[in-house]
C-alpha cells in the first residue's frame, strides 16, 4: 500500500473512471442514432489499458484493436478528439475518416487501432523492431482480445518477436468471448497464456480486473524489455460487461441470446472500478466526497466533449479523395 | 561531375540501388525470407548483410503475414523498409497487411501516419515452376486504392525506380521478374530516380501502339522490329514501368497518333490490367480508334509445369506479331 503515492492511486482511479464515463456516454446517442459507427465498448476491462499504460512511458507505443477507446484515453490521447471522431466529424483524432475502430495518437505513442482482429499485432513487432534498429530504449504494447489468439500471424509474430528479442509486451485481454463464441467453443485449452511458452516467452496469466495487478505486471514487464528481456506475453482475464459492439449486453433470450444473466450478475460483482474504489475507500486513500468530485470532474469533461464533438463539422465532400496518397 | 555510366545486369542494378540507399539513409532496412541467400534474391541483396549488419538486413523464417506486418509497422513507426517476397505467389499470406493495414493507414487515419513502405515482389516465369512459383499479381495490387505499383524492365528503371520506390512517402509494390535479372542495360553509378507514373517511349513508331511491363516489354520491342522487317508496320512501344499511377497522358499521346493499340500484360487477361488500360482509353479517347484492340496476355489459367504446355501459355514476340497481323487483316 505505502509503495504507491496517493496520487499514483488516484490518477489511476480517475483514468479508469474516465473510461467507463466516456464508453457510457455513447449509450444514449447510439441508440438514438446519432452516432452510427460500430463502438465496441470497453466497460468492465478500463483496468488493463489504465495498468499497462501507467507502467508504461509517454514515449513508448502502444497499437490497438476494434475496442480501443480506453486504450486511447489511458495513454493519454485527447478525449475531445475521440469523442469528435466517434461523430466522425473533422476534428476528430482521424479526421472522421475512421470512426471508432480507428483511434490515433501518435504525439502519445499511440500509433492506432484497427479491427481486423490481431491485425495490428504485427504492426507492432515492426514498430519494436524499430526501436531495436534503432538502438531506442522504447517499449511496444500490442492490445488484441482472445480472439486474437485464433489467427496464425499471432503465432508467426510471437516466434520472430522472441527470435529478435524485441522490446514488445503482448496484452491478451481474455474477455472470455471472441464476439459471439465462447472462449471453449474456440479454443480446446483455456489458458491462453501458455501459448507463448514454446516460443520462449515469459507469460502471465492475471486477473484483469485488478488494476494493481495489471500495473505491476505491466511494470515489470516494461523493465524485462527494457533490459533485452522482451517479448513478454500478458493474458488478462476479464469480461465485457457490454456485448460485443453497441450497448446490447447480449443476454441470452433477447436477439443476440449469447450470455447467460448469472454470469454477467457474477462479473458486475468483480468489476475493477467498484474493486479498487472499495479499495480506495478501505485504504483511505481517498474519500466519498473525493469520490463525487472526481466523478463530477470527469462528467463534465465528457459532455464537453459531446458537445465539442456535436458542433464540429463534418469532412467536406471536396475532399473524400484527401488523404488517399501523401504528396 | 558526371555520374559514370557503364553497363551493369538488372539484378545488380538494383544491388547497387540497395548499397546506396542504406549508406545514405540509416532508416531503410531490408528483412524477408532469404535476404542472405541468392538462392532466393539471386544476386540482388549481394555483400549487404557484411556491410550493414543483421540488425538492417534481416533474414526471417517463413512467415509472410508477420514479417510484412512488421515492415508496415515499423515504417509507421517511421523506418523505410524494403521487405521481400522472393516468389510473388507467398506474398498472398501477407495481404492483410499490405491491404488492410499499408494502404489504408493513412487514409484512415486521416493523414496522420504514412506507411513509407516498399514491398518487393520477384515473379519467377516459367522454368516448369508451376502455378504457385511463378504467378504475376501485379492487377490485384493495381486495384487497391493507397498503393503505387511499379515494374521496370530495364536495369536502369530497376535502380532508378527502386530509389523512388524507397524516397517515396506511401507503400509501393515494386514487382520484377527473374527473367529480367540477366540483362544488361546501362545504369548511372550515382544514387538517381526514375519517377514513379511516368512510362518511356522504347521505340516510336506511326502505325500502332504497343502497351507493355516488365519483361513483355523485351518481347514487344523483338515484335516490333519484326513488324517493321516482315510487315513495314511501324510499332510505337510504350513501357508503362509504373502500372499504378498510371500515365495516362503518354498512353493518350500516341494512341491519338497511331489509331492503333495491343497490350502485352504479363498476366492474366480476365479483371487484369489490360482491361484497365484499354477501359481508359475507350472513356477518353474512342474516336480516335480505327480498330478494336488487342490484348495479348497469359491465357485464363494457372501455370503449368510441363514445357511443353509452358511454350503456349506464355506468350512471346511471336503473338504479338500475329495479334498485330490479326488487326491489320481486319481492316
Amino acid at each position: 500500500m505505502r509503495r504507491y503515492s496517493k496520487n499514483f492511486l488516484i490518477n489511476l482511479y480517475t483514468t479508469m473512471l474516465k473510461i467507463r464515463i466516456c464508453e457510457e456516454s455513447l449509450v444514449e446517442p447510439i441508440l438514438e442514432g446519432k452516432i452510427k459507427t460500430p463502438c465496441h465498448l470497453y466497460t468492465g476491462e478500463e483496468a488493463i489499458a489504465t495498468g499497462i499504460c501507467a507502467s508504461l512511458r509517454k514515449e513508448d507505443y502502444i497499437f490497438g484493436n476494434h475496442r480501443s477507446h480506453g486504450h486511447y484515453i489511458a495513454k493519454g490521447g485527447d478525449l475531445k478528439e475521440l469523442i469528435a471522431e466517434i461523430y466522425c466529424k473533422e476534428t476528430g483524432c482521424s479526421k472522421g475518416r475512421g470512426g471508432s475502430m480507428h483511434l490515433i495518437y501518435p504525439e502519445v505513442g499511440f500509433l492506432g487501432s484497427a479491427p481486423i482482429v490481431a491485425g495490428t499485432i504485427s504492426l507492432a513487432v515492426g514498430a519494436a523492431l524499430t526501436s531495436k534498429i534503432r538502438g531506442e530504449n522504447r517499449v511496444t504494447v500490442s492490445f488484441f482480445g482472445d480472439g486474437a489468439t485464433g489467427e496464425g500471424v499471432l503465432h508467426e509474430s510471437l516466434n520472430f518477436a522472441s527470435l529478435q528479442k524485441l522490446p514488445i509486451i503482448f496484452v491478451c485481454e481474455n474477455n472470455l468471448y471472441s464476439t459471439h463464441m465462447p472462449i471453449k467453443e474456440c479454443r480446446p485449452n483455456p489458458y491462453i497464456f501458455k501459448l507463448a511458452l514454446p516460443f520462449g516467452i515469459k507469460s502471465f496469466r492475471i486477473d484483469g480486473n485488478n488494476v494493481l495487478k495489471v500495473y505491476e505486471t505491466g511494470k515489470k514487464s516494461v523493465e524485462l524489455c527494457r533490459k533485452g528481456g522482451g517479448p513478454i506475453f500478458i493474458e488478462c482475464v476479464t469480461y465485457r460487461l457490454r456485448g460485443h459492439v453497441g450497448p446490447d449486453d447480449n443476454i441470452q433470450g433477447v436477439h443476440t441470446d449469447i450470455r447467460p444473466k448469472e454470469e454477467i450478475e457474477i462479473w458486475r460483482k468483480k468489476d475493477p472500478i467498484k474493486r479498487f474504489e472499495r479499495y480506495l475507500l478501505k485504504n483511505k486513500v481517498i474519500s466519498k466526497e473525493n469520490i463525487e468530485k472526481i466523478r463530477k470532474n470527469i462528467e463534465k469533461e465528457v459532455i464537453e466533449a459531446h458537445l465539442f464533438a456535436i458542433n464540429s463539422p463534418c469532412p467536406k465532400k471536396e475532399e473524400v479523395m484527401k488523404y488517399v496518397f501523401k504528396d | 561531375m558526371f555520374s559514370r555510366i557503364r553497363k551493369l545486369q538488372y539484378s545488380l542494378a538494383i544491388n547497387e540501388a540497395l548499397h546506396q540507399l542504406m549508406e545514405s539513409d540509416n532508416s531503410v532496412f531490408v528483412i524477408g525470407q532469404g535476404v542472405k541467400s541468392p538462392w532466393y534474391v539471386g544476386n540482388t541483396c549481394r555483400g549487404l548483410i557484411e556491410k550493414f549488419g543483421p540488425k538492417r538486413v534481416i533474414d526471417t523464417p517463413v512467415s509472410e503475414n508477420a514479417i510484412t506486418g512488421a515492415a508496415v509497422g515499423a515504417a509507421i513507426a517511421g523506418m523505410k523498409p524494403i521487405v521481400v517476397h522472393p516468389r510473388m505467389d507467398f506474398m498472398l499470406f501477407a495481404m492483410d497487411p499490405i491491404i488492410n493495414q499499408a494502404a489504408n493507414w493513412y487514409y484512415m487515419f486521416g493523414g496522420k501516419l504514412n506507411v513509407p513502405i516498399v514491398i518487393w515482389g520477384i515473379i519467377n516465369r516459367g522454368g516448369e515452376q508451376a502455378a504457385q512459383h511463378s504467378q504475376a499479381l501485379h492487377s490485384i495490387f493495381a486495384h487497391i486504392p493507397g498503393l503505387k505499383v511499379v515494374a521496370p524492365s530495364t536495369p536502369y528503371d530497376a535502380k532508378g525506380l527502386f530509389i523512388s520506390a524507397v524516397q517515396d512517402p506511401n507503400p509501393v509494390i515494386y514487382i520484377d521478374d527473374r527473367w529480367l535479372y540477366k540483362i544488361e542495360g546501362e545504369v548511372p553509378e550515382d544514387i538517381y530516380s526514375v519517377p514513379i507514373g511516368k512510362s518511356v517511349i522504347r521505340r516510336v513508331g506511326k502505325d500502332l501502339t504497343i502497351i507493355s511491363i516488365s519483361y513483355m516489354v523485351l518481347e514487344s520491342l523483338k515484335a516490333a522490329d519484326y513488324l517493321s522487317k516482315d510487315y513495314n508496320i511501324e510499332a510505337e512501344v510504350i513501357d508503362l514501368r509504373t502500372i499504378k499511377p498510371l500515365d495516362t497522358e503518354t498512353i493518350f499521346e500516341s494512341v491519338k497518333k497511331t489509331g492503333r493499340v495491343v497490350i502485352v500484360d504479363i498476366g492474366w487477361k480476365t479483371g487484369g490490367f489490360s482491361g484497365e488500360i484499354l477501359s481508359i482509353i475507350s472513356e477518353n479517347i474512342f474516336n480516335v480508334l480505327k480498330s478494336s484492340p488487342i490484348r495479348v496476355s497469359l491465357p485464363d489459367a494457372p501455370a503449368p509445369a510441363s514445357r511443353i504446355l509452358e511454350e503456349v501459355y506464355y506468350p512471346n514476340y511471336k503473338n504479338i506479331v500475329s495479334a498485330v497481323s490479326r488487326m491489320f487483316n481486319q481492316n
